[in-house]
């Protein structure tokens, strides 16, 4: 849903461009100490505060996620220990299988409160929910790009028959409705694994889930990779290398991968809040993962069948989703603006 | 313009004849027993061989491929009668045929998805165009940030929230429910409100930030610097000259935003229980309902290509060189 266009900087970070664009041409101007495009990046990136604060915030996603089981030994809960049935908790839930006490059950022992009719704890469930999401969407978004940037590569830099068979296989499968098709495929393609009568394990629904979206992934990136690498490939320094006999692997490799880093890096940090928001989008609608794997997308399921009677339950999920989004949207904008400071202007 | 059009259709046929052998050969792929998931629980060998020979399942899968694109063009007749065309078959569940239902809930996502879009374009386009014009005062801040802002939420946790203040803790509104327009022209509006203002809100927030980002990019063009230099009036170059410019990219957005609106739909009806064809596709693909899946997959693909013609005859008003191309 994010693309490069409907992105806008916040007027500081633009302000702090310019003042770093003017400071760099300046030093080159008198003393010519050079700089790498990655240092020149990293310098206007540190000074954009929105995007260290949100690259904080993502990073400290990540390693919520990747330390979960940690956290959860720490604080001594598991997601799927239903708590009412163990000693010492049995009044948690009430006679309606509402959490007693304030805010969904918010305690000193419970801190996000317990889930409603179960009874599970809410902190470690999102903790784990994200646990999942996350390594999901990173698998996925590092398939879809790997995929894209091989395709747009081979269309863009062979040209001819290639790059038209290509373009239009790139242009069939943008033309599919992809979330109807992730409902529509993900049973067909879990029945590819397991016969009916059994149970899916979880490990299958992810690789079905990984499978479908891989699948209708990675256009935007191919189209992407394909239009730059289709501008480069006619500049001066890769008609040197070529005139200097260089094999087409290494141009490939050495003249023009690392001129799209760029728009690959960006376009990756939009994709991958996009693949969670998928991932969440299938398990809300009840066909991604189902009880009791823990995860984000059905933690709003739950929430919205109990709204009624217990609002907190939302709550904690929601807000996690929102902050999580909103800061890889505002970092996506300020790597776009660090690598390329004409942007936003 | 009539050119361009016969060409987009001839492309949306093809387009749509590969969507449907590409679905049509992909399911019947699966190593599972047609026959079987259409039986049920308590199935006998002369049960299936029965059902084998009256969805056709007998014969190879190319024959049983012409017969459903046939069936989509001139009908076909099964053993509880005849399907009249566009046939895309029979449910296995319900016996029901798959254009009938999906007819049946389609009024509802129609409804979410066109008003939707109409209410997003309009907000999010003036809103968008409002910051642009103010560029850099407190309007062009504020409407930033909550665009920044409520373009992160999700429908799934806004629709909650919204239900909670306006449905079960003040009362003021009835819980979201579908009336045909046809009927009720009144009751429609209202009973929808709550999940067009949901669903719009999300992709409001989009296009505002989208439409404000466009718009300054275009007032640094050269062409709209000349204009301004040599005097013209400001309201002038700003709707003349950029807002024709940034047409163009944002029509272009809007056409690969379609199946995300349609998305939007489907979720839309999970937060607010309304039965839509969204609801149809879930519940057929959880119960292997496999002619229901692939009747609503195609169907939501042809809406979207509808929508897309649509979009590009747009595309090709705007901008003279889509359809001189």
């Amino acid at each position: 849903m994010t693309s490069p266009i409907e992105t806008e900087a916040t007027d500081a970070s633009v302000a702090l461009d310019k003042e770093t664009a003017t400071k760099n041409d300046a030093a080159e101007g008198t003393s010519h100490t050079g700089r790498s495009p990655g240092q020149l990046m990293w310098a206007r990136f540190k000074r954009d505060r929105v995007g260290m604060i949100s690259a904080g915030i993502v990073i400290f996603y990540f390693a919520v996620s990747a330390l979960a089981p940690v956290i959860s030994k720490l604080y001594g809960k598991d997601p799927y220990t239903l708590y009412p049935s163990e000693p010492g908790h049995e009044y948690i839930l009430d006679d309606f299988a509402m959490p007693v006490g304030t805010f969904g059950g918010v305690s000193g022992e419970f801190w996000f409160g317990v889930e409603p009719n179960l009874g599970r704890d809410v902190f470690t469930m999102l903790l784990y929910g994200m646990r999942t999401s996350l390594y999901m969407a990173l698998v996925i978004t590092t398939l879809m790009v790997i995929t894209g940037v091989l395709i747009g590569m081979v269309g863009g830099y062979f040209g001819g028959r290639a790059d038209y068979w290509l373009g239009r296989i790139t242009d069939f499968f943008l033309a599919f409705p992809s979330q109807l098709f992730f409902i529509a495929f993900m049973p067909v393609v879990t029945a590819l694994f397991v016969s009916p009568r059994d149970e899916t394990p979880t490990y299958l629904r992810a690789v079905a889930i990984i499978l479908v979206m891989w699948f209708l992934g990675w256009m935007g990136m191919a189209r992407l990779v394909r239009s730059s690498v289709l501008s480069l490939r006619e500049r001066e320094f890769v008609e040197a290398a070529k005139v200097s006999g260089a094999s087409r692997w290494r141009i490939v490799r050495k003249e023009i991968l690392p001129n799209i880093v760029t728009p690959i890096l960006v376009q990756g940090t939009y994709m991958l809040p996009g693949s969670i928001l998928t991932i969440a989008f299938l398990s809300y609608v009840g066909v991604g993962f189902v009880e009791p794997t823990p995860d984000w997308g059905r933690m709003f399921a739950i929430g919205s069948d109990i709204y009624e009677q217990n609002p907190a339950f939302m709550f904690f999920p929601g807000v996690a989703m929102v902050v999580f989004v909103l800061a890889f949207n505002l970092l996506g904008d300020s790597v776009r603006d660090a690598f390329d400071p004409k942007t936003g202007r | 313009m009539l050119q361009f059009l016969i060409r987009r259709l001839t492309g949306a046929v093809v387009i749509m004849f590969l969507i449907g052998a590409f679905t049509f050969f992909l399911f019947y792929t699966i190593p599972q027993d047609f026959a079987e998931l259409a039986c049920g629980k308590n199935c006998t060998p002369e049960n299936i061989a029965v059902i084998r020979e009256n969805l056709g399942l007998d014969k190879p899968i190319t024959a049983q491929f012409w017969e459903f694109m046939g069936g989509i063009l001139t009908g076909r007749d099964f053993a509880t009668g005849h399907c009249a065309a566009p046939c895309l078959g029979q449910s296995f569940d319900t016996r029901e045929f798959v254009w009938d239902s999906i007819i049946d809930r389609f009024p509802l996502t129609l409804s979410l998805t066109v008003g939707g879009l109409v209410i997003f374009l309009i907000l999010g386009l003036g809103s968008g165009l409002l910051a642009a014009w103010k560029r850099g005062t407190v309007i062009d801040k504020a409407v930033s940030g909550a665009s920044m802002v409520l373009s992160s939420f999700q429908i799934y946790f806004l629709g909650p929230i919204v239900l909670g203040i306006f449905v079960y803790s003040t009362g003021w509104m009835e819980n979201p429910k579908y009336y045909p327009i046809t009927e009720d022209p009144a009751a429609w509006v209202v009973g929808l409100l709550i999940p067009w203002a949901v669903m719009a809100t999300i992709f409001t927030a989009q296009y505002t930030r989208m439409a404000r980002s466009t718009m300054i990019e275009q007032l640094q063009e050269e062409h709209v610097r000349t204009a301004r230099a040599k005097g013209m009036k400001k309201s002038y170059v700003f709707f003349r000259y950029a807002w024709r410019g940034s047409l163009t990219p944002i029509v272009t957005i809007l056409g690969m935003d379609l199946s995300g609106l349609l998305a939007g739909a489907v979720v839309t009806e999970f937060t607010f229980d309304l039965p839509g064809i969204g609801r149809l596709a879930v519940d057929s693909s959880l119960t292997k309902d496999l002619p229901l899946t692939m009747g609503v997959m195609l169907f939501g693909a042809f809406f979207i290509l509808i929508l897309n013609i649509i979009v590009d005859l747009a595309y090709a008003y705007i901008d003279p060189r889509v359809r001189l191309a």
